[in-house]
């Protein structure tokens, strides 16, 4: 049960073989166990599970089930919710209690899924390894000495372990995906514009997007259908997105016909030679399958992790500059004025990571910068986007890695910002696009979980599924578990 | 590339402490220098992408939907005074 599948957790309720209640206890005795040999929860909290969990029950029994009925799913610290705190694991939000549900969480309620608690993540999102958060690192299940990558790493390690059957993640360069692939589970951010962002803890405006991340592509496809869609409530929500059959399109069981793209700039010098084989050999399979494989060239690659590190950080800086302690966060004691409690409360409240991409975006933004860094950024931004678009005249999709490594070990990178920002390289220019990704596993190198990353033209979150479940039912490696966190199945 | 990373500092309001500033300055040097890579691209006529699918920013009827909410809203406050926000004094 554990390692169960939301849709196979689904059915046993739906049959009677189960409750919510039973189904919330089984993974509230597994956090209770092993969260803490993995830090994935920052905040839990028994009572309130349980009382969701029977009222999911109570509803079951007086009405139809609703399409996540009963179904536990943990958010990351990123969600602002009006049960618990909301911390962005950043210090100056220590104290912080939302007034309010973000726009998905609602979503979430209102499909009738129980929330499991907090998960851990770099603080404000900005990490590739989990590392930076204020509540101290989170471990990769696979080999605890390891990061489960970032920034949505307590998410990713929650659902590797089954601590929950699936949780939230928000991705703005690779933080669903990457830490997806470290710890072999699957991982969608869908194409922006397409869920809500509204009570979402904002990082980069323009790049975040919240998904699922769960044990299976169907999974994935249950929890999307539930939280997207157009929201008044947040500008650059896409009224009349092009509507998607969401289980319909994880029915796919071959790739016949189907043409994917192999772009040459993501098989390079520097990526692991394991993590290439498995990425080849998944490749090998989809051709099995019936696809046809074209390699494809998206020239402005080398550019895309320059370009998100000006945007991103910009962003930030104009976002991050509402801690100010005075509505709310983290005030430093006995302020001598005004320009001292902003400066003091700023320095004391935000960790070091946090500090360097709020600098590199002042910096960025500054008089007579502007338009060497962001609007420069901005224009490679749409030139990484043409190529995409090119690329999809003559593919229907596109096959990549999702990490050029497998999990690296606790402290190997933290000493240099630059190494950590080049973890994402395979992910970033999704997010500049503005388009759907998702990443699932398909293998090991050096014993460690390796990802297949999906990339699909905007609004096309079926294709991805449709080739993710045709690859999912042709192989096993959704099935395999970390041994130290196996348990009963 | 040197910058003064005391001044973009005290432009983002965050005061550092030395430390903070000699091990900061070098990494925003390196990340700035990494950067630099964009010069190399011709971006000439070439429109810059702000909203990824070029969503026009759309307009809402200006009408009260949320109600009056400033208690829960305030709070998360550090300091509030009937109804105020209560900060250091500003003005002598």
């Amino acid at each position: 049960m554990p390692f169960s599948s939301l849709s196979e957790i689904r059915s046993r309720l739906d049959a009677g073989e189960t409750t919510a209640v039973e189904v919330a206890q089984l993974y509230l005795d597994r956090i209770a166990a092993h969260n803490d040999a993995l830090n994935a929860f920052v905040h839990i909290d028994n009572a309130h599970v349980l009382a969701q969990a029977e009222a999911s029950d109570k509803y079951r029994s007086e009405h139809d089930a609703r399409p996540l009925e009963g179904l536990p799913i943990a958010v990351k610290d990123i969600f602002c919710t009006q049960d618990g705190p909301t911390r962005c694991c950043s210090k100056i939000l220590k104290d912080f209690h939302a007034p309010y549900d973000a726009q998905v969480i609602t979503h979430l309620k209102e499909a009738g899924a129980v929330l499991v608690g907090k998960t851990n993540m770099d603080e404000f999102a900005m990490g590739s390894s989990n590392e930076t958060s204020a509540f101290g690192p989170c471990r990769n299940p696979w080999d605890t000495d390891t990061i489960p990558g970032g920034s949505s790493g307590g998410s990713a390690a929650a659902v590797a372990a089954a601590l929950t059957p699936a949780a939230l993640g928000t991705d703005t360069g690779g933080s669903i995906r990457q830490p997806a692939s470290l710890t072999g589970i699957t991982g969608l951010k869908p194409t922006y514009g397409r869920v809500s962002r509204r009570g979402i803890i904002a990082f980069a405006s323009s790049l975040d997007q919240a998904g699922p991340m769960t044990r299976t592509v169907k999974d994935t496809a249950m929890i999307t259908a539930a939280i997207s869609g157009h929201d008044s409530g947040d500008a650059t929500s896409v009224d009349n997105a092009p509507a998607v059959d969401w289980l319909g399109a994880c029915d796919a069981t071959d790739m016949k016909g189907l043409k994917i793209g192999r772009p040459k700039e993501y098989f390079i010098e520097g990526m692991d030679s394991e993590v290439r084989a498995s990425v080849e050999t998944a490749l090998e399979k989809c051709k099995e399958l019936g696809a046809e494989i074209v390699d494809i060239s998206l020239p402005h690659t080398k550019y895309a992790v320059a370009a998100y590190y000006v945007i991103a950080p910009s962003e930030a800086s104009a976002n991050l500059s509402r801690y100010d302690s005075v509505r709310f966060g983290h005030r430093c004691d006995n302020p001598e004025d005004l320009l001292d409690m902003y400066t003091r409360s700023r320095d004391e409240g935000f960790g070091s990571e946090v500090k360097r991409r709020i600098l590199t975006g002042a910096f960025a933004l500054s008089s007579g910068y502007y338009d060497a860094y962001y609007l420069k950024a901005q224009q490679v931004r749409t030139l990484i986007q043409q190529d995409f678009i090119r690329a999809f005249e003559t593919v229907d999709i596109i096959a990549t890695p999702t990490s050029p490594v497998t999990a690296f070990k606790l402290g190997e990178k933290t000493d240099d910002p630059l190494t950590m920002y080049l973890s994402d390289i395979y992910t970033i220019a999704v997010n500049l696009a503005g388009l759907p990704g998702l990443s699932q596993p398909c293998g090991f190198a050096n014993d460690m979980p390796v990802g297949l990353q999906w990339i699909a033209p905007a609004w096309r979150e079926d294709s991805i599924l449709s080739a993710a479940s045709a690859y999912e039912a042709a192989t096993d490696w959704t099935t395999r578990v970390p041994a130290q966190f196996g348990g009963e199945s | 590339m040197d910058i003064d990373v005391n001044k973009v500092a005290m432009l983002a309001r965050i005061r550092l402490t030395d430390d903070e500033a000699a091990e900061l300055g070098p990494q925003l040097s390196g990340i700035l220098g990494y950067i630099e890579a964009l010069s190399e691209v011709n971006t000439e006529g070439v429109a810059a992408t702000a909203h990824p699918h070029d969503a026009a920013m759309p307009l809402r009827a200006n009408v009260v939907t949320n109600g009056n909410r400033r208690d829960e809203l305030q709070a998360p406050a550090p300091k509030i005074e009937s109804g105020l926000y209560v900060v250091p004094k500003v003005i002598e």
